[in-house]
């Protein structure tokens, strides 16, 4: 065991920042941590919370730290923004909500960029929940990227979505259409001290209600009403987070939800190496790009990336 | 195999001061040169900042101020900087600064002030040596 995990076991904060660094980037230590955490986590509830720019997400998350923190658990939060297609660069503005809660024992913060990853969720969050979830977190809270209709990809990393929305952004069609709609275990209307609010609450229930199908793992979705600015509703979203959590254990299926969030993981990091692949044939290939001869690269240089991981293990 | 490492910028408002406009400038451009940067936003404790580096693992501290109580507020981020094990961050300052203060705060251990008027492009470029030097980490191309 490296020098920097045994002193991240015992929960000191700059050693924790610096193995989870070494994790996202995939650096050696970093993953040999990563194997050793893997075997000593599973038992963290994690919480994912997704939904439109501006729902409120970091907002909620301040205000949730601190009914965890009030029930004595300790909090990891993963929070992603995204990430420049241009210049890589990150603008990441999630923890101005935070404000004092990182000085807090026991809440570690951690703020992550996207790194070209689509669909909510990426390689490296999925990573740093694991390893939160290895270091003693018990409750994990991971924020999306601000969520458009089709990101959908949090569902199989998370034992439970919260999707987010706020009042006024859209009618009884919006909230009938499949994609964002269909993945949440609850749906919270946020900002609920807005007039549109009613408007919104029983357009969504009418949406959920109305459906006569079997739900995800056999739970009906919740509808809450939170004013996150104001901890209104939060102690109450946080029981039926408890008691989401107890329904999932019941069922066997807060294990099966472990299992997938790891295949989840090694699938995004598999489609990210695939980009990889994909950028260096086009280097080879830049003074004419045809479509054969490209695949042809493709081909050779994932041939030699499998070569490679086969010789590391 | 590892990825390539990207800078890791906190960027945050020093004390009870309301303007902010100068930092989000900064962050912007910071971002705009290819960094990942962590806006903590108004009216941040030494506490506050020091700890948000320590938990992102920041490359860098850039603070903004404008209250004119950098000489008193300054030392309280340079001595938590160091009982947190920061020793390798860089630490640089911007705002309304009066030129005879630069040495006193370069002395406290602040890398680099940046005065108004300063040149992003100038600012960036120094964060990535500063970087490089500090931090042993390779300069990045923004591309």
């Amino acid at each position: 065991m490296s020098e920097l995990l045994e002193r991240a076991l015992k929960g000191e904060e700059i050693a924790i920042a610096k193995l989870l660094t070494k994790i996202e980037y995939v650096d050696p230590e970093g993953m040999k941590a990563l194997e050793y955490l893997a075997e000593r986590s599973g038992s963290a509830h994690v919480v994912g919370i997704t939904g439109i720019p501006g729902a409120g997400k970091s907002t909620i998350i301040g205000a949730l730290i601190d009914e965890y923190v009030r029930r004595n658990h300790r909090v990891g939060v993963v929070m992603i923004d995204p990430s420049s297609p241009f210049t890589k660069g990150s603008f990441m503005g999630n923890r101005i909500r935070m404000q004092d809660r990182s000085t807090l024992d026991n809440v570690f913060i951690r703020s992550l960029a996207s790194r070209g990853h689509l669909g909510g969720v990426s390689a490296e969050a999925l990573m740093l929940i694991e390893a939160l979830d290895g270091l003693g977190y018990d409750r994990i809270i991971v924020e999306t990227v601000g969520a458009g209709q089709t990101d959908t990809e949090v569902v199989s990393s998370v034992h439970t979505i919260a999707v987010l929305t706020v009042p006024g952004t859209g009618d009884e069609i919006q909230a009938l259409k499949a994609g964002i709609m269909e993945i949440g275990d609850f749906y919270v209307i946020n900002k609920a001290d807005k007039p549109e609010a009613e408007a919104s609450y029983i357009s969504t229930k009418f949406a959920i209600d109305s459906a006569e199908v079997n739900f995800r793992d056999g739970w009906k979705p919740i509808v809450a009403k939170t004013v996150a600015t104001k901890g209104e509703g939060i102690k109450e979203l946080v029981d039926m987070f408890e008691e989401h959590r107890s329904f999932l254990e019941s069922k066997g299926i807060f294990r099966q939800r472990i299992v997938d969030r790891r295949v989840k993981m090694v699938e995004l990091i598999v489609r990210r190496n695939i980009d990889q692949v994909l950028q260096k044939a086009v280097e080879e290939n830049k003074k004419d790009i045809l479509m054969i001869p490209l695949l042809k690269s493709v081909e050779k240089i994932q041939g030699d990336l499998i070569a490679k991981i086969g010789r590391a293990h | 195999m590892s990825l390539e490492k990207r800078i890791k910028v906190v960027v945050a408002k020093l004390g009870l001061d309301g303007h902010d406009r100068g930092a989000k400038v900064i962050a912007r451009a910071l971002k705009d040169a290819g960094m990942e940067v962590v806006y903590t936003g108004l009216r941040q404790t030494p506490e506050q900042i020091v700890k948000a580096a320590v938990q992102e693992d920041a490359d860098v501290i850039g603070i903004s101020i404008l209250s004119g109580a950098h000489l008193e507020l300054i030392p309280h981020i340079t001595k938590l900087m160091k009982e947190n094990q920061l020793n390798d961050v860089v630490l640089v300052v911007g705002g309304v600064i009066p030129p005879q203060d630069i040495q006193t705060l370069k002395d406290m251990g602040v890398d680099q002030v940046f005065m108004p008027g300063s040149n992003l492009k100038e600012i960036s470029e120094f964060i990535k040596q500063a970087v490089a030097k500090k931090r042993g980490q390779k300069v990045e191309r923004a591309s």
